[in-house]
């Protein structure tokens, strides 16, 4: 199994600690992972993204042109990895501030409005896990428990309070994603 | 099991290794890619852990200067810096040549010239691999391609460059500084104790011994070119003893990538892109860019019908290909610059392009 993932949104989305977390979790299921942030001047503010690869082999590269899932928190990541997704790849977004929906009929899409979600909770922080929870529940990659685990290792301790509100949020990323598109099988 | 492992950038894996190898002490002066190596480092506080120094000093000039000290105090002492900072060294480590102490100094590269860009490139390879200062000398150079290697090499380079008494260069890049791997670490590894000093270290003269002096200056010509003889020996040995490389799919390989560090692991995949179109590539990758693994090179030579050696630089590496392989193969170029990482599929078509046609 080799999964090759990008995040991409805007800076404060939570875009590099959601690929951490993903990463830990990874760990805890003794994978391979990789994380390569876009370090640049995106990470001044503007956009942000990184790219995770969970593998049970040696991972090679670890930039890549084309990936199995895009988790897109942003217009301006929608118009720049839409097409980086491979034929049969799963797309997942946040439809705040999207005004051009991805139009791919040979990928997955699906839809989790994660920041409108974010907003009905405590704190609005949570919209990264409610986005991990989406695409957990799509494609599970790594068990939950081990999210947690990877959760509690990627968080420090003074943050170990939150680490309910954090699950909480996974849980209601996998309840309110929604197919968009799904590819009809020849 | 997995708890052995953690999660970090090559920046903080290298600091952390540092640490490890029983470091005296960094010098050093922040500068981006790879400031996550100071900051790391006065995050862990290393004094109360092994007391090991870390100082901030005002410049890499300063930096460099102090690292020429503690090692000529026979102390294990080393810096971090990118690019332009490393160019402001350059006189300090010639003359750390010059004086054969051992150091170790840590380029994560970033575009250039001059203050280029903060993105990761390969562009420092003739500065790391030919000398970079004036005088005639090299480094021992060894280019790490993971965040695993960031701290393996970290007590290689040490004990390389006391072996020799010769500064040893890490060379990495903006990108694995700043990605995020699995690592584990080696054990804990003591600091010198003073009577394991080195017998030349500038330690005190004692009424039993002549006075250690250390210097990089002779003004008796023939003295100082026996001098630069016996550093020319140096680096024959090195050429001997120190080559390191690894190779990928060169068995049956009919075309052949040559890469270090981020290209490497690029090249990896377009390994993997291009036999699935039904070319035979091999990748070799050399992990001591000084002594670069010429004998390595040259014999893959006879096997191959062409080698491109993919480095992010406009061709430098290229010409060690070259002279390994004495013309006895087509050798070609490809690289990106300014930044910019080359994928794995443009690397398989370049090599199409170049070599078989279509």
């Amino acid at each position: 199994m080799t999964e090759e993932i990008i995040i991409a949104g805007f800076g404060g989305q939570g875009v590099l600690s959601m690929g951490k977390i993903l990463c830990y979790s990874g760990v805890m299921q003794g994978k391979e992972v990789s994380w390569m942030p876009s370090y640049g001047p995106e990470m001044r503010g503007g956009t942000a993204n990184v790219t995770v690869i969970i593998s049970d082999e040696r991972i090679s590269s670890p930039i890549l042109n084309a990936y199995d899932s895009a988790i897109i928190l942003n217009q301006q990541s929608m118009d720049k990895f839409e097409k980086t997704v491979k034929p049969g790849g799963i797309l997942l977004y946040d439809g705040n501030g999207i005004s051009r929906h991805p139009t791919r009929t040979d990928i997955y899409i699906y839809r989790a409005d994660g920041a409108e979600e974010a907003a009905r909770m405590e704190t609005t922080r949570t919209f990264n896990m409610i986005m991990l929870g989406a695409f957990l529940k799509i494609k599970p990659i790594v068990e939950l428990d081990n999210v947690i685990k990877g959760l509690k290792k990627s968080l420090p301790e003074r943050y170990h309070h939150l680490l309910p509100l954090n699950e909480k949020a996974i849980h209601r990323g996998m309840e309110i994603v929604q197919d968009i598109h799904v590819v009809k099988k020849v | 099991m997995e708890e052995d492992f953690v999660l970090m950038k090559g920046n903080e894996a290298l600091a952390e290794a540092a640490i490890r190898a029983g470091a005296d002490g960094y010098f050093g002066y922040p500068i981006t890619p790879q400031s996550e190596v100071m900051e790391y480092l006065t995050a862990a506080k290393p004094w109360e852990r092994t007391g090991m120094v870390v100082l901030q000093a005002e410049s890499e000039v300063s930096a460099i200067n102090m690292l020429y000290g503690g090692a000529g105090a026979g102390k294990r002492v080393m810096t971090s810096s990118s690019s332009p900072g490393i160019s402001l060294m350059q006189e300090g480590i010639s003359y750390i040549a010059g004086a054969e102490l051992p150091v170790v100094v840590a380029n994560v590269v970033r575009g250039g010239p001059g203050l280029g860009t903060i993105q990761p490139s390969q562009s420092d390879y003739f500065q790391a691999t030919k000398g970079g200062g004036h005088g005639d000398y090299h480094l021992l150079v060894l280019a790490p391609s993971s965040v695993q290697e960031m701290a393996d090499f970290m007590p290689l380079a040490f004990d390389l460059a006391f072996k020799y008494r010769n500064p040893v260069m890490i060379l990495s890049d903006g990108a694995i500084g700043q990605m995020m791997e699995k690592v584990k670490f080696q054990p804990q590894r003591p600091r010198m104790k003073d009577e394991e000093l080195p017998g030349w270290a500038t330690t005190g003269k004692t009424p039993d011994r002549e006075r250690n002096i250390i210097t990089s200056l002779d003004l008796d010509p023939y003295r100082q070119e026996r001098f630069n003889r016996k550093l020319i020996e140096k680096y024959q040995k090195m050429k001997e003893e120190e080559v390191r490389f690894e190779t990928f799919q060169c068995e049956d390989a009919e075309y052949l990538f040559v890469a270090y560090g981020t290209s490497s692991r690029i090249c990896q995949k377009s390994v993997q892109l291009a036999r699935e179109k039904g070319i035979k590539a091999g990748l070799f990758r050399p992990i001591t860019l000084f002594p670069f693994p010429e004998k390595q090179v040259g014999a893959l030579a006879d096997q191959v019908k062409g080698m491109l050696s993919v480095e992010m630089s406009a061709g430098q590496m290229v010409e060690d290909v070259r002279l390994a392989t004495n013309g006895k193969v087509p050798v070609e170029h490809y690289g990106r610059m300014g930044g910019v990482i080359p994928t794995p599929d443009e690397i398989v078509e370049v090599l199409i392009q170049k070599f078989i046609g279509g």
